[in-house]
């Protein structure tokens, strides 16, 4: 990774002060052990017009092989040519005098405002492809940056998550500093060490003079504590002690950990959340109003649902099942699981499972709810489904959602697009309709078909969502 | 004297304490057979008369007893039990288990009790208690029979326990483990007298009439006929049908298990009183024009019936109406109306018939279960269990199925010679019985077999927690909990329809490192490994680099249907590593596996091996056909990351220009490390080019796995390189036929030879070979299994694994200390249990049988164990 500070210096100040402020010599290369590697600073340039200050890192490779899990998820990575929170650590380190304003030689020159230019390749964005322009223009600078092919020799995969940036601006260099310090680890959303409290003095300290005014100013708090909502809370709290208006579940649920590698945009996953709440709603409300005493949720993800049904008393069994064992550990968390008692677990249990396999744990439930379940399983296995849920588990009162194909076009989606990258199909409402009708023709169940969400007099609603009940004869 | 004591049997010692139970156990039983109430006493609270302990003393003791009873334990109660309701308990507990409840009584005189108690140091209480115990006992002492128990013992003094010298464990009447046949078992005849001439005849049996004019059959080989039931009722000669079983029986050429007519009918000549109807009637007519001891004899024969029997080692059950696992060699009612009624609900369905359970399609049993009772059109497998009543009497065939060769034999009824109350001609399964299950198939389909049918949903409890399998190659490989969850997940998500996975690939470990300098892996390694293993010949072949599939042809679209028991037809199927379709579009997968096909049809695949269907085990490239994204997001990612960074950092150093050694010594790391950054991404766009459809495709196929039938393991990989080359000839551009050398490791010439080849072919970009023992299943002297491949590759494609820079000197040294056993364990219990998915399928086992092992694979796969080996 490397990152180069350019000036051509002020009619009083020629380009090499840059020098005194960095505190580092012009004529020899220096190095500093940093973690997993060394930082090398060195000058390609240092005349009174014009002086680079280049710092490069050398990710020693042995030490990555090693097993430093946090530096390395995989083996073949980019954390030695992407400038991450190891840049930021760097800077700490071997710019630290010029981070904190010091100068000892020439304390004047700390705060003087020289035209400066930031060179850094490589950086990595994750999401929104404007982030670098969001977060750099704000603080005036004028950003450049050339994105990078994936391969240029396949231009067919396109572009890749790289890019080398340019910034621009007259600033003291301890504020260029300091923005690269708090700003670049926002940029790939990832650091390489464990992030606690600490964090929060770290964050509010240097952002001290300008994060409160910055229009990202939560979604930087929020990545830089590493999207944990209990420490993005007290952060805002304590940098918006006039501004309580904050809401951070609303970034909890925009950044909320991504089931898939879907690149979908904030504002249509904000819109489809919104929807999952309602579907929720319209699916308690069958319930409550049918009276049923135990429900199963199949395909209870993280479980919001269960959530729901927990606090009524009105469900005396409920049970959440999903084939996602990583879900379920949510689910657990979130239900505060561990300090349950025996009394509660025996109401509520939640267990890995799947709908492709006859199970008799489902066996006894009044209901059972698929809450955008089915168009996660491929159509060839859907009878599998069928026969588990209707034929064997039973239950009085099914609940059935699934997306209507028909409404994506109102979400600006084309034919060929999915809502999220899993399904494995989208349905029109003719489609649901003739899927509910033969299931519950050949397992002996009444249905009836209700839209859930906005809805449009041409598409429909955004959601579907059918009640089975048992014919019992 | 002995006593007899049944082999399935709860043993209920009653007596008053001290009374002499526990002595006469310790005498009797071996230690592990006996369960004290004072033991379990004083497992719960430490003191063997700690009476507060009671209740938990003896939920431990039915507990600790059902276990054992479950598993078919003899298992003997020593507690006082001389109170009706914990007497009942116990007979409850017999009966849950379909043992016998066998009562040892010890009624003392009340003075020895006592004497025997004043003796006794370990007793804190009184010797009222005794005259208490005593009191109930002799209460209790002549109901015991109708308690339920069936045999009662009572000694009345201490001279008649003494008397006692051993026990006769005896056999219930339903085993007969003993016999192995081969026999004839023969489903229901309802009095088919000329049809069963017939199948007997047809069978090979020899009928005689002998002096005194009786039909004596025999069977030249030694076979045996082994009855169903139900000889009688509804047929026109249900008299004669009986005299010749009769005297089949009588002769030992033949054994029968009573049906419910026949049971019907022992009940009417025992004086009970039946509705005469379902032909009873006309049988009973039949009878009275018989001599009354004809009828007495008919009447002993049934009374002598055993509900079913257990034969050849316990291979084999014959029942009437089937039998559940938990059931089979025991003894109590309900398994005697099961065998006779099967698994009813008590609800009648709307012909007026029993509505029955599927206790077929949920069978996992070991042994096989033939059984008749209710007519099916054909008879047909369903786990191991098979019906062969075929409705003779309602104008279908009489069947025989031959053990154990498990061919079914059969004679066309002559007529219809009764309406059956259900009309059973009409293509119905075995499994279609549910109301709900029942398939709406068109007469255009392939009817699928009930197998099939039953297959169509797994059991969750086939797959989840810790599981053991055995593979017939191989030790116990032994799938643990967290590793079934992480395969539920893939299994669920995104494989294919688990009918089309008879197999899923081992993982394969890498030779141990080289020392040479520059090289991580080389063949020399490989070698040594197979030279150390005892293996003197191996076979060196390519190793493409593009990605696993497992492609599965169809002769026929339909064989899908007929032989994999899908819903649909199809051409067969392409599967990843995991049981992922391949191909995305199922046009292109259509497409793809019709051109394999006409390569097979060819090269005269089908009728050379006798088959309608092939597994291959293959390499399909190009790899960023189906890895696009792995390459995209990881290898490319990397690629360009590091170019653009150190091209930038190269840059600034050249403008640096100081006079500084550490600018030098900086400049040429940079640029060792550019350098290193080019290669690596010229290592992986080697394998990439485009596709388009299946324009650009190559498959290699490197094992031909399985065809109907059989499965190649028993070929050395020469076979399977020559098989593969004709097949490819017929399709040279698509179909890659794989290099490959035959080396002999004592041959320096012939190592030498390959090496050098080896070392050619990836300087040329190749991934490297796979050294393989010339036989598929190699074992060592000592029958130990060796690595069934190895692979050794070149140092280029390492960069692809390792990174850019994994050959500088220092990283290379630490990389050299990877270990490889947890690999290598990996990859034979993956490759035992692949084989043996591939045996169960072809031996048309369950498909659960086959699944579990496929599963396993995918489980061992998420044990933790570095991705770059």
């Amino acid at each position: 990774m490397f990152l180069s500070i350019s000036t051509t210096g002020l009619p009083n100040n020629p380009a090499t002060d840059l020098g005194w402020l960095l505190h580092k010599r012009p004529d020899k290369v220096q190095s500093f052990a940093v973690a997993a590697g060394k930082a090398h600073v060195f000058y390609s340039e240092a005349s009174p017009k014009r002086c680079t200050a280049a710092m490069m890192l050398t990710i020693d490779p042995v030490a990555l092989v090693r097993g430093d899990s946090a530096l390395q998820d995989q083996y073949v990575n980019d954390r030695p040519y992407v400038a991450s929170s190891l840049v930021s650590t760097a800077i700490a380190n071997v710019y630290s005098s010029a981070l904190n304003g010091r100068c000892n030689d020439r304390p004047e020159l700390v705060n003087v405002a020289l035209p400066l230019t930031a060179t850094i390749a490589v950086v990595k964005v994750k999401g929104d492809t404007n982030t670098i322009q969001r977060l750099f223009q704000p603080l005036g600078y004028t950003v450049d940056v050339v994105r990078h092919y994936v391969d240029d020799r396949f231009p067919d995969w396109g572009y890749g998550p790289y890019y080398t940036l340019t910034l621009t601006h007259t600033l003291p260099v301890k504020n260029l500093l300091t923005h690269l310090y708090v700003l670049l680890p926002i940029l790939d959303n990832e650091k390489h060490y464990f992030v606690n409290q600490q964090e929060i003095d770290v964050l509010l300290k240097k952002g001290e003079g300008w994060l409160s005014a910055h229009p990202e100013r939560d979604f930087i708090t929020w990545r830089f504590l590493r999207r944990k909502a209990s420490l993005t809370r007290e952060a805002l709290d304590r940098l918006t002690a006039i501004d309580p208006e904050v809401d951070v579940d609303d970034l909890v649920q925009e950044e909320a950990p991504p089931t898939t590698t879907a690149e979908q945009e904030p504002e249509a996953t904000r819109t489809f959340i919104s929807l999952h709440e309602q579907r929720l709603k319209a699916a308690f409300e069958v319930l409550k109003r049918s009276g049923v005493n135990s429900v199963l949720d199949l395909g209870c993800g993280e479980g919001k649902l269960l959530r729901m049904l927990h606090t009524d008393p009105q469900f005396r069994r409920i049970a959440g099942m999903d084939v996602a064992y990583r879900d379920l550990l949510r689910a657990k968390d979130r239900l505060h699981y561990d300090q349950f008692n025996e009394s509660q677990r025996e109401r509520l249990s939640i267990f890995q499972g799947s709908l492709l396999y006859r199970d008799s744990r489902l066996n006894g439930f009044d209901s059972a709810t698929l809450i955008e379940v089915i168009e996660h399983v491929e159509p060839e296995r859907l009878p599998n489904l069928e026969r588990v849920v209707f034929e064997f588990a039973q239950p009085a009162l099914v609940i059935v959602t699934t997306p209507n194909k028909e409404y994506n076009q109102k979400y600006g989606m084309t034919d060929d697009q999915s809502r999220h990258t899993d399904h494995r199909f989208e349905w029109s409402r003719a489609e649901f309709s003739a899927w509910c009708a033969s299931v519950s023709q050949r397992f002996g169940y009444k249905v009836r078909i209700v839209g859930v969400g906005e809805a449009d007099p041409l598409v429909g609603a955004s959601s579907q969502m059918a009640v089975f009940d048992f014919n019992k004869s | 004297m002995t006593l007899d004591i049944p082999d399935m049997s709860l043993v209920v010692l009653i007596g008053p304490t001290s009374s002499g139970k526990s002595t006469f156990a310790r005498q009797h039983f071996s230690p592990t057979e006996i369960i004290s109430s004072d033991q379990c006493r004083g497992y719960v609270s430490d003191d063997d008369s700690d009476q507060s302990a009671t209740g938990d003393a003896f939920e431990l003791l039915h507990h600790w007893a059902s276990l054992r009873l479950k598993r078919g334990r003899v298992t003997v109660i020593d507690a006082t039990n001389v109170q009706q309701h914990a007497r009942k308990q116990l007979i409850e507990l017999a009966r849950e288990h379909h043992v016998l409840p066998v009562a040892i009584v010890f009624n003392l005189p009340e003075s020895v009790l006592k004497a025997r108690h004043e003796q006794r140091t370990d007793r804190s209480f009184g010797d009222h208690v005794i005259g208490s115990h005593q009191r109930e006992l002799r209460r209790s002492l002549k109901f015991l029979a109708k308690e339920g128990f069936r045999n009662v013992y009572v000694f009345n003094s201490p001279e008649e326990v003494a008397a006692v010298t051993g026990l006769q464990r005896t056999r219930l009447w339903n085993n007969r483990t003993d016999e192995h046949g081969p026999f004839d078992i023969i489903g229901d005849v309802h009095g088919c007298l000329t049809e069963l001439h017939e199948l007997l005849t047809k069978l090979g049996y020899v009928m005689k009439k002998d002096d005194a004019g009786i039909n004596r059959v025999t069977h030249p080989e030694g076979r045996k006929a082994l009855f169903v039931g139900d000889l009688i009722d509804r047929g026109p000669d249900s008299v004669s049908v009986l005299k010749l079983v009769m005297q089949m029986v009588a002769d030992q050429t033949g054994l029968c298990v009573p049906g419910n007519h026949d049971a019907k009918l022992g009940k009417y000549l025992a004086g009970k009183k039946v509705q005469l109807t379902h032909g009873l009637a006309e049988t009973v007519k039949q009878l009275e024009a018989e001599p009354i001891e004809f009828r007495q004899s008919v009447n002993a024969f049934i009374y002598k019936l055993v509900s079913h029997f257990v034969l050849d080692d316990g291979k084999l059950v014959v029942a009437h109406a089937g039998l559940k696992e938990s059931m089979q060699g025991r003894g109590s009612g309900t398994v005697r109306s099961f065998c006779l009624y099967g698994d009813t609900t008590g609800e009648i369905d709307e012909f007026g018939l029993p509505v029955r359970l599927d206790w077929a399609t949920n069978y996992k049993g070991k042994a096989m279960v033939v059984y008749g009772h209710t007519p099916f059109p054909e008879a047909e497998w369903v786990n191991n269990t098979i019906d062969i009543d075929t409705g003779c009497v309602f104008g279908g065939k009489l069947t025989a199925l031959r053990y154990p060769e498990r061919e079914l034999v059969s004679v066309p009824a002559h007529q219809l010679y009764s309406e059956p109350s259900r009309p059973f001609l009409t293509g119905t399964s075995i499994v279609g019985e549910l109301p709900i299950s029942v398939e709406h198939q068109p007469d255009t389909l392939p009817r699928r077999a009930a197998q099939h049918q039953a297959d169509d949903v797994l059991d969750m409890s086939d797959v989840l927690g810790k599981r053991v399998i055995q593979p017939r190659i191989g030790p116990l490989v032994t799938i643990r909990e967290e590793n079934a969850i992480a395969a539920l997940e893939i299994m669920s998500r995104f494989a294919v329809n688990p009918k089309w996975l008879l197999y899923l690939p081992p993982t394969m470990s890498p030779s141990e490192t080289s020392t040479l300098p520059g090289y991580l892996e080389h063949p020399a390694e490989a070698f040594a490994y197979y030279r150390n293993q005892g293996i003197t010949k191996v076979v060196c072949e390519e190793k493409h680099m593009g990605s696993r599939a497992v492609v599965i042809v169809c002769r026929e679209a339909t064989v899908a249907q007929t032989r994999f028991g899908l819903a649909d037809s199809a051409e067969g199927v392409v599967y990843t590593r995991t049981g992922r379709r391949f191909f995305l579009k199922l046009e292109i997968e259509t497409a793809f596996l019709q051109k394999v096909n006409r390569a097979l049809t060819a090269t005269n695949f089908w009728a050379d091996h006798n088959t309608d269907w092939v597994a291959l085990d293959c390499e399909l490239m190009p790899w960023s056909a189906k890895a696009t994204d792995l390459i995209r997001h990881q290898y490319a990612a990397v690629g360009t990351s590091g170019l653009n960074a150190l091209t930038a950092a190269q840059e600034a150093l050249k403008q640096a220009a100081l006079n500084d050694q550490a600018v030098a010594s900086l400049q040429s790391q940079t640029i060792e490390r550019l350098s290193n950054i080019q290669k690596y991404r010229t290592a992986y766009a080697t394998y990439c080019h485009e596709v388009d459809g299946l324009e650009g495709l190559v498959l290699a196929p490197f094992h031909v796995l399985a065809t109907e039938g059989n499965v190649y393991a028993n070929r050395p990989h020469t076979w399977h390189m020559e098989t593969i080359a004709t097949l490819c000839a017929a399709d040279p551009g698509f179909l890659l036929a794989t290099p490959y050398h035959v080396v002999d490791l004592n041959n320096g010439a012939s190592v030498e030879a390959v090496t050098d080849w080896w070392v050619r072919l990836t300087a040329a970009g190749g991934e490297g070979m796979v050294v393989k023992p010339f036989d598929f299943i190699a074992k060592t002297d000592k029958g130990k299994l060796i690595q069934p491949a190895i692979k050794c590759r070149g140092s280029e494609y390492l960069r692809i694994i390792y990174g850019p820079d994994y050959d500088t000197p220092d990283y290379l040294t630490e990389l050299r200390q990877r270990g490889l056993t947890t690999k290598r364990t990996m990859a034979l219990r993956e490759f035992t249990l692949g084989l043996e998915a591939m045996e169960r399928f072809i031996d048309r086992e369950p498909l659960r049988r086959t699944h579990e092992c496929v599963f396993g694979v995918l489980a061992l796969e998420s044990e933790p164990v570095d991705p770059r080996l």
